[in-house]
């Protein structure tokens, strides 16, 4: 039962890591390629650590270790994505609408 | 079960894993290189953590930590140096 748990759990997350690379390759513009990396990995990654902590408490004792990769990965994915866009605004890459007037 | 779920989720991200080496190579912009290398670190902890429960050992996880921090640390340099030119001011 448990087995059967993890392996949904181990397909849904690396679907989800795939959907993101899949947007990351195929969307137009950058501000729009910035949405499938940073929420659907991010997600994906989430599914198979919780398979893995599953896995791994069930062989003996409670595994949490995972847990902290997950916190860390929550925590500076956004970051990462706002400095993203802030560079792509400052540099003005191209986009496919217009972009917001520069007031700095 | 368990196992060939392992191998068809190692499959899933080992083709994530091309479609962002793909979109480091055609580009077009620095900053969607910068986003297709931090997708490629992601993945890469998805691949190592799917390589611990395959092999059965939790050896990988500080392995996968330290790319976790390294690969912030670095997303967070390339993001500083496009905005300012410079990463420590």
């Amino acid at each position: 039962m448990l087995d059967i748990i993890i392996s949904i759990f181990l397909i849904l997350g690396a679907g989800f890591a795939l959907v993101g690379s899949i947007g990351l390759a195929r969307l137009p513009d950058f501000y729009t390629r910035l949405h499938g990396p940073t929420k659907a990995t991010t997600l994906g990654l989430g599914g198979l650590l919780i398979a893995s902590m599953l896995y791994f408490s069930s062989r003996g004792d409670v595994s949490l270790h995972e847990l902290l990769v997950t916190m860390f990965l929550f925590m500076t994915a956004p970051v990462s994505a706002h400095l993203l866009a802030k560079a792509a605004l400052h540099l003005r890459v191209r986009a496919e609408v217009d972009l917001p007037k520069n007031d700095d | 079960m368990l196992a060939t779920a392992v191998l068809i989720a190692m499959v899933l991200v080992i083709l994530a894993l091309v479609l962002n080496i793909w979109r480091v190579v055609i580009g077009p912009d620095t900053t969607d290189r910068i986003l297709a290398l931090d997708t490629l670190y992601i993945n890469s902890i998805a691949l190592l953590v799917l390589l611990g429960i395959h092999m059965t050992s939790a050896a990988y996880f500080e392995a996968a930590l330290l790319i976790a921090m390294i690969g912030f640390i670095g997303t967070t340099a390339l993001c500083k140096y496009l905005l300012r030119g410079d990463i420590i001011e």
